[in-house]
């Protein structure tokens, strides 16, 4: 912890008054209580499910198979590289759409948000439309460089970032939404230069959201299927991710689909239970 | 302005959603049909007449790659009547004790060559799935089109490189048909029926036919109607229906 997150954390702290310091009670009235049972058993069940079927015995021999190690590895890849070009790129449509006035605003953030709430089979065929080898910018592409995205590991990133970044930009535009402009201000007053307030104050700031962006972006990407499968396609080694294995071997090998299915929910849960930490305490 | 935009939104989804009970009758019965994918457009045109004949039942198709619809059956599903593209899977679902009756064979096809329209690649039969430059779509291995597929290949001694192995016929078919793939092998009546795709015959030596069964689930809860409706796929109107998009009859 160094000591400018430490103050801006004291600074926050403040801001949010007395709320902090009042004793949670251990359990809520039966109002809360049976609907938020009911909720949360219907998010624990299949977890349920999934573990009483998983074939513990085998999962060695399943896990360790050319099916399965060629889908991690590629999982592995193509889910940190779209975090990482989410990152890259999702900030700063987060800023432009948080810090900037401009006609059309709201449509472009809509546009940016639709990924979260289409199809991704939807997702996958528009992208197709768009990228592919005979789409809009696909074929001028294919026609100046030969490159063809679809049907190749750099088409599954393209899909990934597709379905993921919009989590990047939610988040991180929260994160600047609540961030007090004021300690900016200060900081220029100060006579910090903008590139100082951005690295001192502005990025402190808003850290928790963005690790909280690469967090839940990598595991959307890790978990993508529909728009995978239909702009990628499915090949083993090179386009064939965790979930389009488990797809194919649901259909011919059921235990190691779901020693496949183990893997994503136990690493998925365990960034996302890490990532709490890194997010909501620190608010 | 955010508010009118989702109050307008919502009143189209309520109208919407109004419209659609409407159409439906609450006295019909509904019946769930699994139909492997290749069915798809004759079965929706078995669909409409066999309503027309039985106004009192609506038809419901469920079409899938005939695995996918397997393991949906075998969860218990609840299907009334299923046609899979090949006997072997019918034979699993028998083994499970979930077939009531016989299973007929109803329908035959066969594998042809898609190639888009104008064929890009330059294909003229099996041996180019081998060619590296060019973009091969095979179905998956665990869905019936792509184990005849296997079958074919090895007939013809081909070692195809394939660049996707499409989870259900239907899916390769369109990316040939976009031009996003140069070369796939799919059912003949599919490509008979796709719009923008050319098939090209493969020869009969390397080919293999492929028997459509059609059974009564023994979970279904409209037996009779569930029977009316593997009786019509069976009867002149059905396999006129059939024939005239490509399968070829027993």
């Amino acid at each position: 912890m160094t000591e400018d997150q430490d103050s801006i954390r004291k600074a926050s702290r403040r801001r949010e008054g007395r709320s902090r310091t009042v004793q949670r009670p251990r359990r809520p009235p039966a109002f809360i209580a049976i609907p938020a049972t009911i909720g949360l058993a219907l998010f624990a069940l299949p977890v349920l499910g999934l573990l009483g079927r998983a074939p513990w015995s085998r999962l060695a021999t399943l896990l360790g198979s050319d099916l399965a190690l060629e889908a991690l590895r590629l999982s592995a890849i193509s889910s940190v590289s779209a975090a990482v070009i989410s990152l890259l790129l999702g900030v700063p449509v987060a800023w432009t759409l948080c810090r900037y006035d401009f006609p059309g605003r709201s449509l472009l953030r809509g546009l940016v948000l639709l990924p979260m709430v289409l199809p991704p089979v939807v997702g996958g065929a528009a992208l197709l439309f768009a990228l592919g080898r005979r789409g809009l910018v696909g074929s001028p592409l294919y026609e100046a460089t030969g490159l063809v995205l679809p049907f190749s590991t750099g088409g599954v990133i393209l899909a990934g970032v597709f379905v993921a970044m919009p989590l990047m930009v939610l988040t991180v535009e929260g994160g600047l939404r609540s961030l007090d402009q004021r300690f900016e201000r200060a900081a220029e007053t100060l006579g910090a230069g903008r590139w100082t307030v951005l690295r001192r104050v502005t990025i402190p700031m808003i850290a928790p959201s963005v690790v909280a962006g690469i967090a839940l972006t990598w595991a959307r990407a890790l978990g993508e299927f529909g728009a995978t499968l239909t702009f990628a396609g499915n090949l083993q080694g090179r386009t064939q991710t965790l979930p389009l294995a488990v797809f194919v071997a649901l259909e011919s090998d059921r235990d190691a689909a779901l020693a496949l299915s183990l893997v994503m929910v136990i690493v998925s849960l365990a960034v996302l239970v890490a990532l709490r930490d890194h997010w909501w305490r620190s608010r | 302005m955010t508010r009118r935009l989702i109050a307008g939104s919502l009143a189209i989804l309520l109208v919407a959603s109004c419209a659609g009970a409407g159409a439906r009758d609450t006295d019909r019965v509904e019946l769930l049909v699994a139909a492997a994918a290749s069915l798809t457009d004759a079965f929706g045109d078995i669909e409409t007449a066999f309503e027309g004949a039985h106004p009192g039942i609506d038809v419901v198709l469920n079409l899938g790659g005939s695995s996918l619809l397997r393991e949906q059956i075998l969860a218990k599903a609840p299907v009334d009547a299923f046609a899979p593209a090949n006997v072997a899977i019918m034979e699993e679902i028998r083994a499970a004790g979930l077939v009531s009756g016989e299973a007929p064979v109803f329908a035959r096809n066969t594998m042809a060559i898609a190639v888009p329209a104008g064929n890009p690649g330059g294909v003229t039969g099996l041996d180019d799935l081998a060619r590296p430059e060019l973009l091969v779509g095979l179905c998956a291995e665990t869905v019936p089109c792509g184990q005849f597929t296997r079958q074919v290949l090895q007939r013809a001694g081909v070692t195809a490189r394939p660049d996707t192995r499409e989870p259900n016929v239907r899916a390769l078919l369109t990316k040939v048909e976009q031009g996003e793939l140069d070369t796939g092998i799919v059912y003949a009546t599919d490509v008979l029926e796709a719009n923008g795709a050319v098939a090209i015959t493969i020869p009969e030596e390397h080919n293999v036919t492929t028997d459509y069964p059609i059974a009564i689930m023994s979970a279904t809860s409209h037996p009779e109607a569930a029977a009316a409706f593997v009786a019509f796929v069976l009867s002149e109107e059905g396999r006129m229906l059939l024939n005239r998009h490509g399968f070829r009859l027993p």
